[in-house]
């Protein structure tokens, strides 16, 4: 037996750290699909408890949508359950490649590539493109998977302070000796829920010649006027060249991602991403369920509508009610708390007053910038915002941090 | 604050506070522990420090450890001059 008892205690050990630093995930487990409303048993083993949920990327509401349901149940029938190949093997279907020419369609690229998730994209994108003659520009909070995926490549890495324009600048004329330059941002920042300043990075990436890269993520489905993202609603469709995002929020939310651009970095994708080449097809019922969203979505801007009109108003409550909340215009709102305590103190006790939300803290985010990070969806309807709200005050109310602001906060409960 | 260290703490207010960001930033102030540089920026401030003094940082030396202080980068950046100079 090669796992040791010294083995097993150093690993013991390990998880005692993370429960001792307050830094141990636990699941809870929901009995219901996804959705505004869900039946959530935590902890383990308790009786479930009917929640609001406002911690999910189910930004359009679709996650359980009954045409979706359907045409997943068609495309199950119709194409099967796996294809036991990666793509270029035996894994390619009609469907994958009509998906694939649909969100190019709507993204506004010239092509696009499908790869098992968002996070393997980016993981597989740089090493694809880019090497030891170019160099990597990236926004200090770009996702994580965009960091794992730069390290994996051999290009020179770089970073800007986050959304300035000026240390952008500075950075590309340091980068002029360089074969390629790339810029790489997020969309909307998943913690914060801000928008990245594309319209002025493509600008800069022009002045500069950089090729620009954004993982939209939090932004595909619902950003902009018909819903294509950060760069519809900057003002700089069809000026990205590479676009990240992921069928896993606002487009379904089951699982999915791609690399969508210019047709040569795609092809070049499709020669050499390994999350590409050595990882499953994305199952049929997938691709189906996601050819109806785009569907679904192309027809009318009926539920992006709804979410921006949810999302202003949640934002309205909030601040009524004198929550410190950071300004945005995404439907990520984030509560700011400043102390990791506090915001699990909060998050424990919104749950047990029926409204679902995880409390964040370093290292997810910054030290003494610990938030209770709250998600809009279409799939909200506005009772469920005035139930959340009122639960909220009672709860800003025993923490005493209503018409508060981070320096009270602080002096109260400290960072 | 001799000007190796001056040097060093001068690039990391510039480099990595954000505008606004008052902290001020000693010998010993904890840089990446203390949150104010974190292991996917460290990269520039390595490149700086190769650029500025004509010196290659091997991987291995480019711990977060050692970049942890203006005092133990101001070290380090001495460590491998004193090596080159010896090759």
């Amino acid at each position: 037996m090669a796992y040791a008892v010294a083995v097993r205690e150093h690993f013991q050990h390990e998880l005692e750290g993370l429960r001792g630093a307050g830094l141990f995930k636990e699941e809870r487990y929901i009995h219901a699909p996804q959705g505004a409303e869900i039946d959530v048993e935590y902890p383990s083993g308790s009786a479930t408890r009917h929640v609001v949920n406002l911690c999910a990327n189910n930004y359009l509401g679709l996650s359980s949508h009954p045409e979706v349901i359907a045409a997943a149940h068609a495309g199950l029938d119709a194409r099967g359950y796996g294809m036991s190949s990666v793509r270029f093997i035996c894994g390619t279907q009609d469907i994958h490649r009509e998906l694939e020419r649909a969100l190019t369609t709507f993204l506004g690229t010239e092509d696009t590539l499908l790869f098992p998730s968002c996070m393997d994209a980016n993981a597989g994108v740089f090493e694809a493109l880019v090497g030891e003659p170019d160099v990597l520009i990236a926004d200090r909070l770009v996702h994580a998977s965009i960091v794992d995926g730069m390290r994996l490549c051999k290009a020179q890495q770089d970073t800007f302070k986050h959304s300035d324009m000026g240390h952008l600048e500075e950075k590309l004329q340091e980068h002029q000796d360089k074969r390629i330059r790339m810029v790489i941002t997020d969309g909307v920042f998943s913690m914060d829920g801000d928008l990245a300043k594309l319209d002025e990075i493509v600008t800069l990436a022009e002045r500069y010649d950089a090729m620009v890269f954004v993982d939209d993520s939090h932004a595909t489905g619902f950003l902009g006027r018909t819903g294509r993202g950060t760069h519809e609603q900057k003002g700089v469709f069809g000026r990205i060249d590479i676009i990240t995002t992921t069928l896993g929020k606002a487009l379904g939310g089951a699982s999915g991602g791609c690399v969508s651009g210019r047709a040569e970095l795609v092809a070049m994708c499709r020669q050499r991403a390994r999350p590409y080449l050595f990882s499953n097809t994305v199952p049929p019922v997938i691709v189906a369920a996601a050819l109806k969203v785009l569907d679904l979505i192309g027809r009318t801007t009926e539920r992006r509508d709804k979410l921006e009109w949810n999302t202003a108003y949640w934002r309205k409550l909030l601040t009524e009610a004198g929550f410190d909340v950071k300004p945005g215009e995404s439907p990520i709102v984030p509560v700011m708390l400043y102390n990791a305590k506090l915001a699990q103190d909060v998050a424990r006790d919104l749950f047990d007053e029926g409204i679902y939300v995880v409390g964040f803290f370093f290292p997810v985010v910054p030290k003494g910038q610990a938030r209770i990070r709250t998600q809009l969806s279409a799939a909200h309807e506005k009772h469920q915002l005035d139930r959340a709200i009122e639960a909220f005050v009672k709860v800003g109310r025993k923490y005493d941090i209503l018409g508060k602001g981070k320096k009270e906060i602080i002096e109260q409960y400290g960072l | 604050m001799d000007d190796l260290k001056r040097v060093i703490r001068d690039y990391v207010v510039k480099e990595y506070l954000e505008e606004g960001d008052d902290r001020e930033v000693t010998e010993t102030t904890p840089l990446i522990t203390g949150g104010i540089v974190d292991s996917f920026s460290m990269v520039s401030l390595k490149r700086f420090l190769e650029r500025k003094y004509s010196i290659r940082i091997p991987d291995a030396e480019a711990t977060p450890a050692a970049f942890d202080t203006v005092q133990n980068i101001a070290e380090l950046v001495a460590r491998v001059q004193a090596g080159a100079g010896r090759a």
